[in-house]
């Protein structure tokens, strides 16, 4: 046995940062901090978002000058793309952040028990927010999604069946008119059950009318989910249930449709998401009652968003009260229900 | 029961047949038909909204389209109706268009962000954000639009006049700035990032890795690779992405309706607080209409349902082109 002495190589790893390089932009930062503040004293700008926007340029700047010292001209057009990339992408998350922010903090103020116990017929928007509540509207909206639901989903599923399972003539068709429905303006579609079924049918302003207009809305988003979900069956599994003898409609309903199952149930969740917050289509068809109304064919509805629209356009402290406090519950239920379709789901995303 | 086989006696084979069973062609005709609502739905919402399209042209003459007033007189005679919605369709197309100006170059950074630096530990929780973004009700963003963003929003407006109004776009008539075509647009941009940086994600996702790679070994930087491989390849997909962003800004009714002050008239300056938009006039004029304002609103709405599906079909057919051209 030779005695060499093994030296052990420590791995280079230069995308590290360097300690001096830390430090190089430690101070950068602070400078930045400082000239911002500067800035924001001598110039026209002000406030929070004037100091952050100085600070995004100076900090920006600073940057660029240290990168290009260290790696030369060529660094440039990267570092300026690099900045631009982060700011723009800090840029668009500030108002989830503000959003979810403001509503919790302005919704829960207005949060009490009565509200779920209570309508508001004997209550008016004007009342302080311990008069009335939102129950007709939560009922209403549960209405409205069960409605939808019992007529999206089977829809949705067999037209999804139609493009992955059957591929007939149609297809290329069909897909190109989920796509366009998909894009059909929520006022357009409250516009259209106006128009056709108010207007020419018995039945009146109700909850099965705000549910056939959320209907047109929730099966494009039923059938896209879907659609995706049933591709991701192996195409295995439908061969080898055709080559044991069955038929495709059993091939489909017992092997196909339980493989997919989950996603489904995800496409649907989804589905509901999209419809639960929708306002325009339902301010033509629901009519917008104050009192609980549990038959969806006959007489006025509330729903959630409903609530919160008239709440703001009203305009008084206590009906704006009332309208963050409803958006905070809508906000809650649909980011539940999101939650639920993403871990059902478990798409793992790219 | 038991079937025993003389050794002479070979049973005759099974007929052969690419005809489906009865129960398939039950199966088939059943899911065909529900696949067929889809169109069937469309071509019902064209149908009924076009009847009171062609009414309105009929009461109104082509001038409908143009004009930018809209009176009901009351009088013993009977009701005049003088209607129009060019100063609606004109704001409709400039808010969406202020809309696509902000949130399209945010949407690409974002895109950008999420698929070539954002660390992967941070990527899948800031995707869900996204997704969570297009699933926020239309009425919080017009709640949030008018209470957060309005305030600020002004104050941009205001800065912008300030060193900008000798561009004739950012002059104001008057000094009032709130409720403004610029605000709603500020709305609406942050409305349709969601839906643009999704398609831009899927579209640079698309981009093949060995001319990545290629670019990265002769030497280029990040960026150098963004610019000479991402963007050349997926150019068009961007711009179906943007055009499917602008199809959502046009039907955008709540939102806008809360943040935008809508006069009969035209207006170019978008910083001034006077402006238009075909869905959220529908819904401002929709709750003491009667008769022949209603059968106008509803025509209202059809053009909106035109637009949309113009703009929508061709972004899909770009999207989809690009992203097949991938594979």
């Amino acid at each position: 046995m030779t005695d060499l002495a093994y030296d052990t190589v420590k791995p280079i790893k230069p995308w590290k940062a360097t300690g001096k390089e830390r430090i190089t932009t430690a101070i950068s930062l602070l400078l930045a901090l400082v000239l911002a503040g500067v800035a924001v004293k001598t110039t026209g700008l002000s406030g929070k978002l004037g100091y952050a926007l100085s600070f995004i340029i100076f900090s920006t700047l600073f940057q660029i000058v240290v990168s290009v010292r260290k790696f030369g001209r060529k660094a440039l057009g990267d570092s300026i793309a690099t900045s631009l990339v982060y700011t723009g992408a800090t840029l668009t998350f500030a108002p989830v952040v503000s959003i979810l922010f403001i509503t919790l903090k302005n919704g829960i103020a207005g949060l009490r028990w009565n509200l779920f116990t209570t309508d508001m017929f004997n209550a008016s928007f004007l009342d302080p927010i311990g008069n009335g509540g939102l129950l007709h509207a939560l009922l209403g909206t549960v209405t409205l999604i069960l409605i939808a639901m019992v007529i999206s989903v089977p829809m949705g599923i067999m037209t999804a069946l139609y493009l992955t399972e059957i591929r007939g003539k149609g297809s290329n068709l069909i897909q190109f008119v989920v796509q366009a429905m998909s894009g059909v303006p929520s006022v357009v579609a409250g516009l259209f059950i106006f128009t056709s079924v108010i207007l020419l049918t018995p039945l009146k302003a109700s909850a099965t009318a705000g549910g056939l207009a959320l209907t047109v809305l929730m099966i494009p988003t039923v059938t896209r989910t879907a659609q995706e979900v049933l591709l991701l069956v192996p195409a295995d599994l439908r061969e080898a249930g055709l080559a044991m003898g069955a038929t495709q409609w059993k091939t489909v309903a017992t092997i196909v449709v339980p493989a997919a199952r989950n996603g489904l149930i995800t496409a649907t969740i989804l589905g509901v998401a999209r419809i639960a917050g929708e306002t325009a289509p339902l301010i033509f068809t629901i009519g917008g009652a104050d009192k609980l109304n549990l038959n969806p064919f006959k007489d006025y509805t509330s729903a959630m968003p409903f609530y919160v629209w008239k709440g703001l356009t009203l305009g008084t402290p206590e009906s704006i009260q009332r309208a963050w406090t409803g958006i905070l519950i809508l906000l809650i239920l649909v980011l539940s229900l999101f939650t639920v379709a993403r871990t059902l789901g478990g798409r793992r995303m790219k | 029961m038991s079937t025993t086989l003389d050794a002479g006696h070979v049973p005759a084979p099974r007929e052969l047949t690419t005809n489906p069973r009865t129960s398939d062609k039950i199966f088939r005709g059943v899911v065909t038909g529900f696949g067929m609502t889809a169109l069937l739905i469309l071509t019902l919402i064209g149908l009924f909204l076009s009847i009171r399209g062609i009414q309105t042209i009929h009461m109104q003459g082509f001038g409908f389209l143009t004009r930018s007033n809209w009176e009901v007189v009351q009088t013993d005679a009977g009701t005049t109706y003088n209607l129009g919605v060019g100063a609606m369709l004109l704001g409709t197309v400039l808010i969406s268009i202020i809309a696509l100006v902000i949130g399209v170059p945010l949407s690409v950074a974002l895109a950008l962000f999420l698929t070539f630096y954002a660390p992967a530990r941070i990527k899948t929780f800031l995707v869900s954000v996204v997704d969570l973004m297009a699933a926020f009700p239309s009425v919080l963003y017009g709640l949030w639009g008018f209470f957060v963003l309005m305030p600020l929003a002004t104050y941009w407006g205001k800065l912008l006049f300030k060193y900008l109004n000798w561009i004739p776009i950012f002059d104001a008539p008057q000094y009032f700035f709130e409720r403004s075509p610029f605000i709603a647009g500020v709305v609406l941009a942050i409305m349709i990032i969601p839906i643009v940086t999704s398609v831009a994600r899927e579209v640079f996702a698309q981009t093949p890795l060995d001319r990545i790679q290629a670019a990265y070994a002769l030497g280029a930087t990040k960026w150098g690779v963004i610019k000479t491989v991402v963007f050349p390849f997926g150019n068009s997909g961007l711009i179906g992405g943007a055009m499917l962003g602008l199809g959502r800004a046009f039907g955008e009714t709540v939102a806008v309706y809360s943040v935008l002050n809508i006069v009969f008239k035209v207006n170019i300056h978008i910083l001034y607080g006077s402006g238009g938009n075909v869905a959220s006039m529908i819904i401002q004029k929709w709750g003491e209409s009667t008769g022949g304002e209603t059968t106008a609103l509803l025509a209202a709405g059809f053009i909106l349902f035109l637009l949309t599906l113009l703009v929508n079909l061709g972004a899909n057919f770009i999207v989809r082109n690009t992203l097949k051209s991938g594979k």
